[in-house]
């Protein structure tokens, strides 16, 4: 597979402050990439320096293999072949619908352009709307002409910047599905930028994880869910509990709620002390009267509930989050809490 | 912004700054030169009378608009009585109105042979000035009061806004404390209205500053009228610029007081508005004093003297509606067309710029241009002679250098010197208009304009041209009606034998006989009054 975006210790300075601290990153063929990270981080700058919208520092940019920007080289934006979606859909107001997706398409026929016009149209189901103006058009509707705007350019890479920020809520996922299948359905590379890991789970093949300026984590979601590399990004991609943990042999640690069983092998050694990250789903309730846990709180969520658990180990309190499908327990109910078969992930204290 | 954006871009921004602030350096370097003979002569006989003239006509031009505009900006702003509505943007009616136009109709009406002093000569049987006193209203004091009636509605409009966009609460909470409506006024409304009527005394100093047709007409000597008699009198062009500079010195402390006002302007206005239960509901008495004094107000510096003006015109139309009436409103026409045209482009290429432009220093030609609004008209026309006059005598030395026969006065001598003049000068607006709207513009058009293959310049062409084309169009209007009344420029720079509506008018009134240049005086007042209906909208804006 080549690779369509290449970024090389890419660093980026704005106002004598340092936004980007030395990025690398690649972005095979076809493949959807999510820049994840809190507002502030620099996801959007790098976006931009991608586009050729904000400079760098030091480092480099390829696309396609072509420089476009790198030390005393630099490729003005509108001779990158980049496609940009951004939060307020910028569409040109003065422009109808037709005009806004021809835009930026040159050296065609009249026969050709309404032929591109038409297959984008088809592809964003807006056909019948060429004539609008952007204005006469609902939000996901002006995100969908955005979209074909960026595609009939046949851009090289897609960048889309909080795309889906904007539209409501309740029909987010499905806007989000229907687009990331047509990005797949052309086999578009596109890097895409969010603060909502919920909005990166659905939309893309790959994470990025930032903070402040760096890549922390990158990798396929499953992946980094199942085995962060730092609280930063446990944390991150969903609440957990932290447990001290002493490893005992290549399989199994002792915690607070007993011996727990990792189904690989752990890397640390015997005897290591640190922490052991399990996410509440991880976790399992059994009535036990003789238990290692007191239930502190329930609240009830309709598929399921959650429970803080006291655990007194030692002249230490612990408080853990667990959610599980069984409703009925009580506040004060002694439960004995196991773990879900899986492989743990440990950190240093 | 545009990374690598080509450097002529910039260069050509630079070299139209450099072009517009010309002037403006030409006058303080020429200012800087030695002349004993004519500014040493001024400074040791007349000049401290005319500087105090300057000043004292400021002081009570500032005190006499602000009591006229407070009332009224109090009245429009928190109470609500029959007719408000109409006189909220009646208001602003004595801002077309040329000062030395309404100076003129009030010394007719009240001067020995006019006829206040006819039928109180009648009423009483006095029969000579010994008999009574009346006073002289082509005085100081007589220039001051007409100042103040055409310049108070600066003052009314910004102080109506402060008082609108007070806190509510806060009136409440003072009420509730218990102040009575006239405590809370001068104890919370007018301390917070402070910076903004302090932004409205400034604007007022300044037109005051920059006023030469009254003062002239009144034959009250200033600074303005120096610097006209020292160009025209004695063709000295370095005292005039001596003189100039003061001028600019007075102007240039007012904008300083101006900036720091609005500056703190900021702290004082919040978001919460006055709603229309809020207002004061006035008694039929209230009514009946508040109608009063703003009708009154409004009938001296309007009503009166465009009645006055129109009955001119009606019985001299005749002799008014001529050929030369035609060739002066097509000299005007030309003139402001031309102006504003030169000014959109300018201002269109520099502000183009400061957008997209990735070098902060960018920002500076814009700014530089826009300076040449705070040059009164008269110290603006020593500013442009200055440079032109010399490039004039460059050009027939060089032509005399080369055999030829020399082509005269090329810039000085034509209407070119004018135009350049009235670009300085209103080019400022036509750069407001279309900042303004490019605020309205979102900079992810530009980005996506550029991904998708566009050039700076075809971005400008495809995307900001179409979206800028409502705030050129309303910068080019004010641009165009500006330059069809400004007149001390006009007076300075004209070409011999050259005059337009403005220039015409103000040689009747100074004749002595504004009836026969009442048609083209009215011209001018209906295309002053073009620029009120826009304030009015955006009045109407605020109320709702």
């Amino acid at each position: 597979m080549t690779s369509t975006l290449n970024l090389h210790q890419v660093h980026s300075d704005y106002q004598g402050q340092q936004i980007l601290k030395g990025l690398d990153l690649t972005l095979a063929q076809g493949e959807i990439l999510a820049l994840l990270g809190p507002s502030g981080c620099g996801k959007t700058t790098l976006l931009r320096a991608v586009a050729g919208l904000q400079a760098i520092s030091q480092g480099e940019i390829q696309i396609n293999g072509k420089t476009v920007s790198g030390v005393g080289q630099f490729v003005p934006s509108e001779q990158r072949g980049i496609g940009m979606i951004f939060q307020d859909y910028a569409l040109f107001p003065h422009l109808t619908v037709a005009e806004n997706i021809l835009f930026g398409v040159a050296k065609l026929t009249t026969a050709q352009c309404k032929a591109r016009l038409d297959d984008m149209l088809a592809l964003v189901k807006l056909e019948g709307l060429a004539k609008r103006y952007p204005h006469e058009l609902s939000g996901g509707q002006q995100q969908r002409v955005s979209i074909a705007r960026a595609l009939a350019y046949e851009p090289q890479l897609l960048l889309l910047d909080e795309p889906f920020s904007n539209i409501d809520a309740q029909v987010r996922h499905s806007m989000m599905a229907e687009i990331r299948s047509i990005l797949k359905q052309r086999n578009v590379s596109a890097v895409f930028v969010t603060h909502s890991k919920d909005e990166a789970f659905v939309f893309a093949d790959t994470l990025a994880i930032f903070n402040q300026g760096v890549i922390v984590q990158h990798g396929r979601a499953e992946d980094l869910y199942a085995a962060p590399n730092s609280r930063y990004v446990a944390d991150f991609l969903g609440s957990g509990n932290y447990l001290p943990a002493e490893v005992v042999d290549g399989h199994s640690v002792t915690t607070p709620i007993g011996q727990l069983r990792s189904l690989t092998p752990l890397s640390q050694s015997h005897a290591f002390n640190g922490q052991v990250f399990l996410r509440p789903q991880q976790l399992a309730l059994s009535a036990d009267d003789a238990g290692v846990g007191t239930i502190t709180e329930r609240r009830f969520l309709g598929a399921f509930c959650h429970y803080w658990v006291k655990v007194e180990a030692a002249s230490h309190a612990y408080y853990v989050e667990v959610r599980s499908q069984i409703m009925q327990f009580n506040v004060g109910q002694r439960v004995g809490l196991s773990t879900e078969p899986h492989s743990l992930v440990l950190f240093e204290s | 912004m545009i990374l690598g954006l080509a450097r002529s871009w910039s260069l050509t921004g630079y070299a139209i700054a450099t072009l517009l602030v010309l002037p403006l350096f030409a006058l303080l370097l020429q200012a800087a030169q030695p002349d004993e003979a004519v500014f040493g002569h001024l400074l040791s006989t007349v000049l401290p009378t005319y500087i105090a003239n300057s000043l004292w006509l400021i002081l009570w031009v500032s005190i006499g608009s602000l009591l006229l505009a407070l009332p009224c900006a109090w009245l429009m702003a928190r109470c609500e009585f029959i007719g408000r509505r109409y006189l909220q943007w009646a208001l602003l009616l004595p801002l077309a109105m040329p000062a030395y136009i309404v100076a003129y109709v009030y010394t007719d009406l009240l001067d020995y042979a006019g006829p206040v002093q006819r039928s109180l000569r009648a009423l009483f049987g006095w029969s000579s000035p010994q008999d009574y006193f009346f006073p002289d209203i082509r005085t100081l004091g007589g220039a001051a009061c007409v100042l103040s009636l055409v310049l108070f509605p600066y003052i009314y409009l910004l102080a109506r806004t402060a008082f609108m966009e007070q806190s509510l609460s806060l009136a409440h909470a003072s009420r509730i404390m218990g102040c009575s409506p006239w405590q809370s006024f001068w104890r919370l409304s007018l301390p917070m209205a402070r910076p903004a009527l302090a932004v409205g005394v400034a604007l007022v100093a300044m037109e005051t500053a920059a006023d030469f047709a009254t003062v002239n007409y009144f034959a009250v000597p200033t600074l303005t009228t120096a610097v006209y008699d020292t160009w025209l009198g004695y063709g000295n062009l370095t005292a005039a610029a001596k003189l100039s500079a003061i001028i600019l010195l007075v102007v240039f402390s007012l904008i300083g007081v101006e900036r720091f006002a609005r500056r703190k302007q900021q702290l004082f206005q919040k978001q919460s508005r006055i709603q229309a239960i809020d207002l004061y509901r006035l008694s039929s008495m209230q009514t009946l004093l508040a109608l009063g004094y703003c009708g009154m107000l409004l009938l001296l510096a309007f009503v009166l003297p465009s009645g006055i003006l129109l009955s001119y015109a009606i019985n001299y139309f005749e002799q008014s509606w001529d050929p030369l009436f035609w060739q002066l409103s097509v000299n005007s026409l030309t003139l402001a067309l031309i102006t504003s045209l030169v000014c959109c482009v300018i201002a269109l290429v520099l502000m183009f710029i400061r957008r997209v432009s990735p070098r902060s220093s960018d920002a500076l030609p814009s700014r530089l241009a826009s300076t040449g609004y705070a040059l009164p008209g008269t110290v603006l026309a020593i500013g442009v002679l200055v440079p032109l006059t010399l490039l004039d005598f460059a050009i027939n030395d060089i032509a005399d250098w080369l055999g030829m026969a020399g082509p005269g006065l090329l810039l000085t001598g034509s209407t070119t010197a004018l135009v350049f003049a009235f670009c300085v000068r209103f080019v400022a607006i036509a750069i407001g208009s279309v900042e303004s709207s490019y605020k309205r513009i979102s900079p992810s058009l530009d980005m996506v304009s550029l991904t998708l293959g566009q050039s700076p310049r075809r971005l400008l062409q495809r995307v900001h041209l179409p979206l800028l084309t409502k705030g050129l169009f309303a910068g080019a209007l004010l641009v165009f009606i500006e330059s069809m009344k400004e007149l001390p420029a006009a007076l300075l720079l004209r070409p011999i034998g050259f005059e337009n509506l403005a220039t015409y008018v103000f040689q009747f009134v100074s004749d002595e006989k504004l009836e026969h240049g009442a048609l083209p005086a009215i011209v001018i007042v209906l295309v002053g009054l073009v620029p009120l209906i826009y304030l009015n909208r955006s009045l109407e804006q605020d109320n709702r």
